[in-house]
């Protein structure tokens, strides 16, 4: 193993760390969050970072079978925000 | 040579991403109103999460058939965050998380805090003291 490829592990294994922690932080303002709007902020921030956790897998694994599941989450992820949002703002998402 | 040098820029973009992504979340769980709160995972955490995209793709140039198809998601969340951004400010307006807009000079209600016709369910949050800053 190269030097080239002993760094990219190490870099991968740091970013997998460093998105878990931001996961993690998102999961905690999403329980203190004192009103509903950060609570809404706190799940997006969960879904983009569960995107991010995907593609590192990805990465790190080599194999391209997980671009359509991170691009489906990224769909739903806005479709789910924008639901949320609306609810709050109409009492109703379908009038 | 050239593929040594691809890998450096692979662990480029991964460290960029990984510090612009937990940039983002310090800034969601440490600002104290919900208005600042928003510019923290919106802007920034999307920036990283797009580096992270761009590892992947360049990843997949050295090491497989190269493919564009991380362009697709870039593509979707930098078009889709500011428009979340956006429903989220609004719902911070409406439930009055944060200072209320100024009346408007024509005696109109904002469209935010307007409340649709037949929707009386919805609880009135007008007497509610307003946040200062």
């Amino acid at each position: 193993m190269s030097l080239a490829t002993e760094i990219m592990n190490i870099s991968i294994i740091v970013a997998f760390i460093a998105v878990g922690i931001s996961q993690i932080m998102a999961m905690t303002r999403l329980v203190i969050g004192p009103d509903t709007g950060s609570r809404i902020l706190a799940l997006d921030t969960m879904v983009i970072n569960a995107i991010g956790l995907i593609v590192l897998m990805g990465l790190s694994q080599g194999s391209r079978i997980y671009f359509e599941a991170s691009l489906i989450i990224a769909m739903l992820g806005f479709v789910s925000t924008v639901s949320y949002a609306r609810f709050v703002l109409r009492g109703d998402i379908i009038e | 040579m050239m593929e040594t040098i691809a890998v450096y820029a692979v662990v480029f973009w991964l460290l960029v991403g990984a510090g612009f992504t937990l940039v983002g979340a310090i800034g969601l769980l440490k600002f104290n109103d919900s208005m600042t709160r928003l510019h923290a995972p919106t802007k920034v955490g999307t920036i990283g999460i797009g580096s992270l995209l761009m590892a992947s793709m360049i990843h997949s140039y050295v090491f497989g058939d190269g493919a564009m198809h991380e362009v697709l998601i870039m593509a979707f969340l930098f078009v889709t965050a500011p428009i979340s951004a956006n429903f989220m400010a609004k719902v911070n307006i409406h439930v009055r998380s944060c200072d209320t807009p100024p009346d408007l000079p024509t005696g109109e209600d904002w469209a935010t805090l307007d409340r649709p016709d037949g929707y009386e369910t919805i609880p009135d949050t007008t007497d509610k003291p307003l946040k200062t800053l």
